[in-house]
């Protein structure tokens, strides 16, 4: 199936410096996605163009074969959603009225929900384990419990594209794992196409169709993660050696770091 | 506990327990003055002292205090969501003294001080402000809040300057004429400036509440506003127009006014929550009961004599200004 967000051979960056350079990266309906890379390779400018907040100085993103500049804002906020790192928020508003936001772009323009828009609100709050809280100003909430809301309000935005910037750093182990099987259960069933930054390259070996590794702003290596995930690879881009296995039962790569010294002894 | 949600409900029985509020307000202080005046005597027969006293005199003036008081707060609840400082507001920002400027240049100019030539001087001069605040404290696609405060008080003292460098150019009698109008009283008005600065601000205020909900979207970030389908780059617009028809219709029949706009926005933020929805025509008529009361006490404080209002709101709002950035520098926000 062909990508319905693709960006085409991008340049992108701030200042003078091109942070990500001759990058093409496809989002195909029912899978996902994942960028990995080390710190500064480009990955969150790599979603900030995806998303069309950084306009790309070469090349172009498109949005089902369309120029996605040229797509009016709240079309597009229809389509695409954005779980962005650390995104600022209005800690006074309630877990539900701040997923109600995702809502927005489906409503006239004060917005006031209709009975269909709380049953989708609700739902996403339910699917990421939130519904208990939906009363709480975000003030009161943890800084995994505000990544999960932040999460939450993609979803209601009911998106045909998610965008994820490293939506697992502040969670436990259990909320990194159901994020990430509620990313993929949208991709399987929903048919969303989905492409997540991921730091957690065992996660990104668990959960991904596909992985993109970054370095310094161009595409290394892309393909299905038994491809991508070597240890020749990765110790190339992440300058460390890293011992790669087999999951006994899935075949899925594990990546496991290797101290200096013992590194030097094999 | 409030409801997790904003209903049209909760909007529209807060909305109408503020306006009876105002009602109340202006039906109280209608009767609170230095000179003794009977309702009844003044309601029997209009041609009474005690008509005139309250409905020639006191009757304009509660009005316009509400309209001024009003539109201020508006204007300040929405400076503070689209600038990302909760320390904005027309005065600070110097809005209402760019406005005063060019409201100034206009009296200079031979404007009559009841035209419309005024008012419409006054947006013109708070729009101008409020975009070169803007401008100035925009980086890279982002507004720095820190900087639109920096900006806002450079903006102040140059339109200050500009007021007095004007004044010490033109004739004594030019330059008394401009003193009594930039001082900021609220008396001796007639319904129909009342009435024009009151159609202003509804326009205004009208404006503004249709991008309320973007405002709530921006309030959290530009990028994800924009991500959530906000065209930015023309609700800052629409909201700096808006913004400025309010402050120009205030500064123009008032003068400068300081602190409205801080005050009554935070302290409804507080009670409110922080949605614009609410907030934002709730600052309107709570901001309009605030600056009543503040005329009202600057009528009756120092006996027959007369204070301006201005004293009373800087007087309560310095105070204010200083507890608020108090607080923000305890948690390191500014």
């Amino acid at each position: 199936m062909s990508a319905v967000l693709a960006a085409e051979r991008v340049a992108a960056g701030y200042g003078a410096r091109d942070v990500v350079d001759d990058v093409s990266v496809g989002v195909t309906p029912g899978t996902l996605v994942g960028v990995i890379g080390p710190n500064g390779c480009g990955k969150t400018t790599l979603v900030r163009v995806l998303s069309g907040v950084l306009a790309p100085r070469q090349g172009v993103v498109r949005l089902d074969g369309r120029p996605l500049a040229e797509q009016p804002r709240r079309a597009v906020a229809r389509r695409v959603a954005v779980v962005a790192q650390d995104a600022p928020l209005v800690l006074g508003f309630t877990v539900l009225e701040t997923v109600l936001m995702g809502r927005a772009p489906h409503l006239p323009s004060l917005a006031f929900p209709r009975a269909h828009d709380l049953v989708v609100a609700r739902a996403a709050l339910a699917r990421l384990d939130l519904a208990d809280l939906e009363a709480r100003p975000l003030g009161a909430l943890s800084g995994g419990e505000r990544q999960r809301v932040l999460l939450a309000r993609a979803l209601a935005q009911e998106p045909e594209v998610l965008l994820l910037d490293e939506p697992t750093t502040h969670l436990d182990l259990r909320h990194q794992v159901e994020t990430l099987e509620v990313v993929r259960q949208l991709c399987r069933d929903g048919g969303v196409g989905a492409l997540a930054v991921l730091h957690d390259l065992n996660l990104a070996a668990l959960y991904c169709d596909r992985i993109v590794l970054l370095v310094d702003g161009h595409v290394a290596h892309a393909g299905r993660p038994e491809e991508v995930l070597t240890a020749g690879h990765l110790a190339a881009a992440f300058r460390t050696v890293v011992h790669v296995g087999r999951d006994a039962v899935t075949g899925d790569p594990i990546v496991l770091p290797v101290r200096r010294d013992q590194a030097r002894r094999t | 506990m409030r409801a997790p949600y904003l209903t049209a409900r909760r909007l529209t029985a807060t909305l109408a327990a503020l306006a009876l509020g105002l009602v109340a307000t202006l039906a109280v202080t209608l009767l609170i003055g230095p000179s003794h005046a009977s309702l009844g005597t003044a309601l029997g027969d209009p041609s009474t002292p005690d008509a005139v006293i309250l409905f020639r005199t006191r009757l304009p003036r509660l009005l316009l205090a509400a309209v001024v008081g009003g539109s201020l707060s508006a204007a300040g609840t929405a400076l503070q969501g689209l600038l990302g400082n909760p320390l904005a507001c027309p005065h600070v920002l110097g809005v209402s003294a760019g406005a005063a400027l060019a409201g100034v240049l206009a009296l200079i100019a031979g404007a009559d001080p009841v035209s419309p030539l005024v008012p419409a001087a006054a947006f013109l001069g708070a729009l101008g402000t409020i975009g070169a605040v803007s401008f100035g404290a925009r980086a890279g696609g982002r507004t720095a809040p820190h900087a639109v405060l920096l900006i806002g008080v450079v903006c102040n003292a140059i339109a200050a300057a500009g007021i007095m460098l004007v004044n010490a150019i033109v004739s004594y009698a030019q330059a008394q004429g401009v003193l009594f109008w930039i001082m900021g009283s609220l008396s001796t008005q007639s319904y129909a400036v009342v009435g024009a600065a009151a159609l202003y601000a509804s326009v205004g205020l009208v404006w503004l509440l249709r991008y309320s909900q973007d405002l709530n979207l921006l309030a959290a970030g530009e990028e994800g506003a924009f991500q959530l389908g906000v065209d930015v780059e023309r609700v800052r617009r629409m909201v700096f127009l808006a913004a400025s028809l309010l402050v120009g219709a205030a500064v123009s029949v008032s003068g400068m006014i300081a602190f409205v706009g801080l005050i009554v926005p935070h302290l409804l933020r507080l009670i409110l929550g922080p949605d614009h929805r609410l907030l934002l025509p709730a600052s309107f008529l709570g901001g309009a009961a605030f600056l009543v009361w503040a005329d009202t006490l600057a009528r009756v404080a120092l006996g027959p004599a007369e204070l301006p209002v201005g004293v009373v709101t800087a007087l309560l709002g310095g105070p204010f200004f200083v507890f608020l950035l108090r607080r923000d520098l305890r948690r390191g926000m500014a």
